[in-house]
């Protein structure tokens, strides 16, 4: 069975939907403003001749025209960053200002942890965190690739991560781009169905509610969690989110983003959650042509 | 404190603030803020303020690092900022990301390299180069979207400007 099969009543448009889940994502990068402006990457690109189109909705986002443009001089400058066009959204709903302290809590391979850098004008400081080594020293490369200075990176198990190693009382914001079911990127790669268990989704959803619960005690009050997921399953997204609501002190809020979004739903096989999560946000690839994504902020303590 | 990688009193398992100045210094070896300002100041000109808003550490024999942000002293964490420079040995050298996301403030022993001769350097290829300076550590740098910009680190010697680019940074790029 493909798993998207289970959201022939959840998904608005279901068939074209679908049909844009089978159809190949462009490739897109993300201009790193610690190392150049918008302006100057794009003229690099002009003078080499590579072929690419700003995206509508953010222009430090740019889809090549060919689908494997190869490296360029501004990649090797560390101008450009290959990212995933929807991946761009939960560090804009996280909102980071500069000279703030910032988690991302579940960091490697680091395009989010670098692009809320970047938002902090690589100013304050920038925690990221990963529980992989190998995951955290492509988060260590690319990091360093694109000249962020403000991260420190940590190791540890999100679910119970401890503060004491940086000796901080709470931060002003925590990103928790959690572990997921991925079904959202099958643009990118098909084999995420044909891998897809209901099991597996079971396993990851106690990981998810961990992670998110430990964020939201980490954060002070007034502070912003966000958290996003590339999937489309209820289970791992408005499912833990309402969890969450109930165990600790945070409250959805209603952040406009800049792509086109259908709201969180408040049932799902048989369960109904918080009204207030139709203030989340999915994105379905027949909306934007992106990938999949889901994308909920919380505000903590108010 | 351990030996860590084998500099004594140096933890390689933990990062170490940089001693403000030789009086401070703790550790054998260790360099110190001071030092680190006046070499890129004396080697590229690079001014010391530029460094103002930095703390640098050491982890490991001789890494040093340069962090932005607030961190207690030590602290055991897997990365802090960017690996900046290589001390402990004769000759100390700046690290290919430092290089270019500070190089652009050098004014001096910048190596200016244009066309094909940018395009080896980035393949990591050494070249026979005619170029009146200093041997040593220099900075490769092109011109990129109407002003220089800085490539990584050459070593300069016996008229041969060798690539220092690292492995997982070499490309095969076109000639501008």
């Amino acid at each position: 069975m493909n798993p998207l099969d289970r959201y022939d009543d959840l998904v608005p448009g279901y068939e074209a939907f679908r049909e844009a889940c089978d159809r190949p994502l462009p490739s897109v990068v993300r201009v790193n403003t610690i190392k150049t402006t918008v302006e100057r990457a794009r003229e690099a690109l002009d003078a080499e001749g590579v072929g690419y189109e700003p995206t509508d909705w953010h222009d430090g986002l740019l889809r090549f025209d060919d689908h494997s443009p190869g490296t360029n001089w501004p990649y090797f400058h560390g101008w450009l960053h290959g990212q995933e066009e929807v991946s761009a959204l939960p560090a804009l709903a996280l909102d980071p200002r500069p000279g703030e302290r910032v988690l991302d809590a579940c960091a490697a391979p680091g395009s989010k942890t670098s692009q809320l850098a970047a938002l902090m004008d690589d100013t304050g400081t920038l925690v990221g965190n990963d529980n992989n080594l190998g995951r955290l020293s492509a988060l260590r490369h690319n990091a360093e690739r694109l000249g962020v200075t403000n991260l420190a990176v940590t190791r540890q198990d999100a679910r119970n991560y401890s503060l004491k190693p940086m000796q901080m009382d709470a931060f002003d914001r925590v990103l928790v781009d959690a572990p997921c079911s991925c079904e959202g990127t099958c643009r990118k790669n098909p084999d995420v169905l044909d891998q897809w268990t209901m099991d597996h989704v079971q396993g990851l959803i106690g990981v998810q509610k961990g992670i998110l619960r430990r964020a939201v005690q980490m954060t002070r009050e007034g502070g912003t969690v966000v958290y996003s997921t590339c999937t489309f399953a209820p289970e791992e997204n408005e499912a833990v989110v309402d969890y969450v609501l109930d165990a600790e002190d945070c409250r959805v809020v209603d952040r406009d983003l800049p792509l086109q979004t259908d709201p969180g739903v408040t049932d799902w096989d048989g369960e109904t959650f918080d009204a207030s999560l139709t203030d989340t946000h999915r994105v379905y690839p027949h909306r934007n042509d992106t990938g999949g994504f889901y994308c909920a902020t919380l505000e903590v303590g108010a | 404190m351990s030996d860590g990688d084998g500099a004594p009193g140096n933890d390689g398992g933990q990062f170490d603030r940089l001693p403000a100045t030789s009086e401070d210094r703790e550790v054998p070896g260790r360099a110190t803020r001071e030092e680190v300002l006046d070499w890129w100041d004396d080697r590229f000109g690079i001014p010391p303020e530029t460094f103002d808003d930095y703390s640098f550490w050491e982890k490991g024999k001789g890494k040093i690092w340069c962090f932005r942000g607030e961190a207690p002293d030590p602290v055991d964490v897997e990365g802090l900022g960017m690996t900046f420079l290589r001390t402990r040995q004769e000759h100390w050298k700046p690290a290919t990301n430092a290089v270019q996301r500070f190089g652009r403030g050098a004014s001096k022993n910048v190596v200016e390299l244009s066309g094909e001769p940018a395009s080896r350097f980035a393949r990591g290829e050494d070249q026979e180069h005619d170029w009146d300076g200093d041997w040593g550590y220099v900075i490769a740098a092109h011109d990129l979207a109407g002003d220089l910009e800085p490539m990584g680190v050459g070593l300069y010697v016996y008229g041969e400007l060798r690539s220092t680019v690292p492995k997982g940074r070499q490309e095969d790029l076109p000639e501008l």
